[in-house]
């Protein structure tokens, strides 16, 4: 494993859309090719190396190559966009769309991002220490086809607009989420921890919903059909199990009508 | 005085019959001239490759509200799908089934086309289509009205008066600069308003009591009494649907016994649309199969009928049509999303995302229908590529279309993608059809043929002296055809010199020139006709949103018109 170190020494003064920096594009290449990647700074390109100070080499592979980010990278976007392999680790908070369209590898923020982290994901790990905002592994604008597969763990709580069109993966969220989640879900699991504030599980047709703390204002579209215990994330507890969302369509399966789960822990 | 002369080219121009001799074409103020008349040319060499008139698109939708509605509720349609950064032009190209106004100009001049004909413009709405008519660089565009749901069509042809049909048509034609006359789902449409639809040609409409058939024979006499360079331009009931192919040879036996009557060389009463969709047999989708046989047995033994092929290309895409109750029944299918709207007097459209995928077994029989019925055709005059872009597939795939016509071998390939190959030979004629067809065939079905069925031939589709010096050139040697198929797809997707109005357009594939791009209409002059007059008086105090002042188009929205005159006074 080789490692890039980038360190922020002239912060940017708009957004910095980070799209290049992934293991992908810096597989095979020296430092200084790293440096003279393109970066958008609103419309304007620049090399990556007028913003960072590049150290070490990437190794020839993406799956060899880790990225470590230091230095305040609260407005830099995008960074491990449709990445497939390999590590990033950024060690304080990032903004926008990080880990968007992810396929494979990991990336470690140890502080807080923005909105859409994590969208149209497909494959690989995402764990946030900080909290994350809007829009958490849900579906690029428009599409029906979501998070496809791949962990999302966000320590802290989100905001709204979690897991939108989930298709398959989990994220598992320490903290609160704020209303909608896994809004028009087909599959897949969210966790959350803490309380989640309302609209969960709107037009679901399959998948998982697992909420530890309260459900502020639960849909009527869910109905209780009984208590379940069940191993969660490593540890095992009793919820009581709802099916629904009641008012969309359902798919069968084998003779028996598919329900989306949501599950709230007593 | 601009002098162009296309050097040693094989050429292929089956309106004079043209079949790949090796010929110069010479080119004078954007006309075609004898090449020894010219004195001072630029000389393009085109020796060893393909030499046609610029391509000519008979059915494709293109501008208009839906499909703006299409491009605004599919964001994804956008996202890394047009990746195609142009060095040579500047304008923004993007979105995939459904692209913006510019790409759509630029991508049809890479592949040589030169004239599109909007499939679908409700009346109503004529401003925004001749707005982004406008926005589309390069290629000439008509658009079509749609007619067959409209209430004072209905209530003619319901009392039999052709005459005041033809007096509307007429009114309408101009109103919104349009070409020609459109039928969608004959009554289904205006059914939809009832939550209905026309399950045959012989169901009758709500409240107006006229059936299908009768709307389809009444317009084709209107067509005819007008003599319009086109013909009727019909998409018939009960599209997509297996065992449709007897309402489709039902609705082919509504032409018998008429014969065309016009001034434009035009030979046929009824162009049939995406017949792929109409030719289908079963009773559900698992019995589903091929009735291309059937319905190309009938095409081709009956001259007065065209037909294009809507050919199924098996991409992510975005239907639109004029048949909003069919929209509604493929949302329920399909569970994505789904746009429909209902355009007051006149006609209604639905807009759904659909993937035609080569692991389901429905998508690949369809692929199979859409090559059947041209591979089965005797007559390559009177049969069209098209893909109805973008509701079987985007336009940008043509040059696939054009190599699966081809090549037995880029059929299999394909074909070896299927999940369900043994079920999809099984159900269709495919595996059993070694025609591939040559290059002047595609010009046929590509320039020549469109042409001359929209009674346009004159102008476009050929190379004759004194036509639009409208020039694609291929970089295809007939004598030494590449062995690998993708090499023909290569060349007909990007050409290797289009000339338009006699301006060099595009060199090697990419854009070099924007000519100015121009509207084609039709104008009739009939005779004074009081009672209509009174008639759309009526309905617009009654009926409509908008008052009669504001309805037709106003010569501000009109971009760069070339007229063509049809006088029935005489």
């Amino acid at each position: 494993m080789k490692t890039v170190t980038l360190t922020l020494t002239n912060s940017p003064e708009l957004m910095l859309e980070g799209q290049n920096i992934t293991p992908d594009n810096f597989a095979g290449k020296k430092a200084a090719e790293i440096a003279a990647l393109d970066v958008w700074e609103g419309k304007q390109k620049s090399p990556l190396g007028k913003y960072f100070t590049v150290e070490g080499d990437g190794a020839a592979t993406a799956e060899e190559t880790k990225i470590v980010l230091r230095g305040d990278c609260t407005r830099v976007k995008r960074i491990g966009q449709q990445m497939t392999a390999g590590e990033i680790v950024i060690e304080g908070n990032a903004d926008m769309y990080i880990g968007g369209w992810m396929k494979g590898g990991k990336i470690h923020v140890k502080g807080d991002v923005d909105s859409f982290c994590g969208i149209g994901m497909e494959g690989g790990e995402l764990v946030v220490d900080g909290n994350a905002k809007s829009h958490l592994g849900s579906s690029p604008r428009g599409e029906w086809r979501g998070m496809q597969g791949g962990l999302i763990r966000v320590a802290g709580s989100v905001a709204n607009d979690t897991a939108t069109f989930i298709n398959g993966g989990t994220i598992v969220i320490g903290g609160d989420a704020d209303i909608h989640v896994s809004t028009h879900g087909e599959g897949g699991t969210v966790i959350i921890k803490g309380n989640a504030k309302g609209r969960v599980g709107g037009q679901m047709v399959k998948g998982d919903i697992y909420v530890y703390g309260t459900i502020e204002n639960p849909l009527p579209g869910f109905q209780m059909v009984g208590e379940v215990e069940q191993e969660v994330d490593g540890e095992t507890a009793r919820f009581a199990h709802y099916i629904g969302d009641l008012g969309e369509r359902h798919p069968v399966s084998k003779g028996k009508t598919v329900y989306a789960n949501l599950y709230t822990r007593i | 005085m601009s002098e162009l002369l296309i050097r040693n080219g094989f050429v292929f121009d089956p309106l004079q019959g043209i079949k790949g001799d090796r010929m110069d074409i010479g080119v004078k103020d954007g006309k075609i001239v004898e090449p020894g008349t010219l004195k001072n040319a630029k000389t393009i060499d085109a020796a060893g490759m393909t030499v046609m008139a610029g391509g000519v698109d008979i059915h494709s939708h293109v501008v208009g509200p839906k499909v703006n509605v299409g491009r605004l509720f599919r964001p994804e349609d956008k996202l890394f799908k047009s990746p195609y950064k142009s060095p040579t032009c500047s304008r923004m190209e993007m979105g995939s089934s459904v692209p913006s106004t510019f790409k759509t100009g630029y991508d049809y001049a890479r592949m040589g086309y030169v004239f599109v004909n909007e499939a679908a413009m409700p009346p109503l709405h004529s401003p925004h289509v001749h707005e982004e008519i406008r926005d589309t660089p390069i290629i000439d565009n008509a658009a079509m009205p749609v007619f067959g749901n409209n209430w004072f069509t209905l209530e003619y042809l319901k009392n039999n008066e052709i005459e005041n049909n033809a007096a509307y048509t007429a009114w309408l034609l101009r109103a919104t600069r349009g070409f020609g006359i459109k039928v969608v789902n004959p009554g289904g449409s205006e059914a939809w308003g009832w939550g209905l639809n026309c399950v045959n040609i012989h169901d009758p409409v709500p409240y107006f009591d006229i059936t299908p058939a009768e709307i389809v024979k009444g317009l084709i006499e209107t067509n005819e009494f007008l003599g319009l360079p086109h013909s009727v331009h019909l998409h018939c009931n009960n599209l997509g649907n297996p065992g449709n192919y007897v309402d489709t040879i039902e609705s082919l036996k509504l032409a018998e016994g008429y014969a065309p009557k016009n001034d434009f060389g035009r030979e046929q009463v009824l162009h049939l649309t995406h017949l792929q969709f109409h030719s289908y047999g079963g009773d559900s989708w698992g019995n589903f199969e091929s009735r291309a046989k059937d319905v190309m047995d009938y095409v081709n033994a009956h001259d007065n009928l065209t037909f294009d092929m809507g050919q199924v290309t098996l991409d992510e895409t975005t239907t639109m049509t004029a048949d909003g109750p069919f929209e509604h029944h493929l949302c329920s299918l399909n569970h994505l999303k789904w746009a429909n709207v209902d355009v007051e007097l006149e006609t209604a459209a639905g807009v759904v995302p659909y993937i035609y995928s080569p692991k389901v077994k429905v998508c690949t029989i369809q692929w199979a229908v859409g090559l059947e019925l041209a591979l089965f055709s005797k007559d390559m005059m009177r049969t069209f590529i098209t893909t109805d872009h973008p509701n079987a597939g985007p336009f940008t795939r043509y040059p696939q279309v054009i190599t699966w016509l081809m090549s037995r071998a880029a059929r299999d390939e394909t074909m070896k993608t299927f999940k369900w190959l043994d079920k999809t030979i099984d159900a269709t004629s495919i595996d059993s059809i070694d025609r591939e067809l040559d290059l002047y065939e595609i010009a046929q079905m590509t320039r020549a043929g469109p042409a001359k069925a929209l009674g346009i031939s004159n102008t476009y589709g050929g190379l004759a002296p004194g036509m639009d010096a409208d020039i694609a050139v291929y970089a295809l040697n007939p004598e030494n055809m590449p062995s690998d198929p993708t090499d023909i797809e290569k060349a007909f997707s990007r050409c290797a010199w289009l000339v338009k109005d006699g301006i060099v357009t595009v060199r090697d594939g990419e854009v070099i020139a924007e000519p100015a791009k121009r509207t084609v209409w039709v104008d009739v002059k009939v005779p004074e006709n009081a009672q209509v007059q009174r008639d759309i008086y009526e309905h617009f105090l009654r009926h409509y949103s908008v008052k009669l002042d504001n309805y037709s188009l106003f010569d501000e929205h009109l971009h760069n018109p070339r007229v063509i005159e049809v006088d029935t006074t005489q």
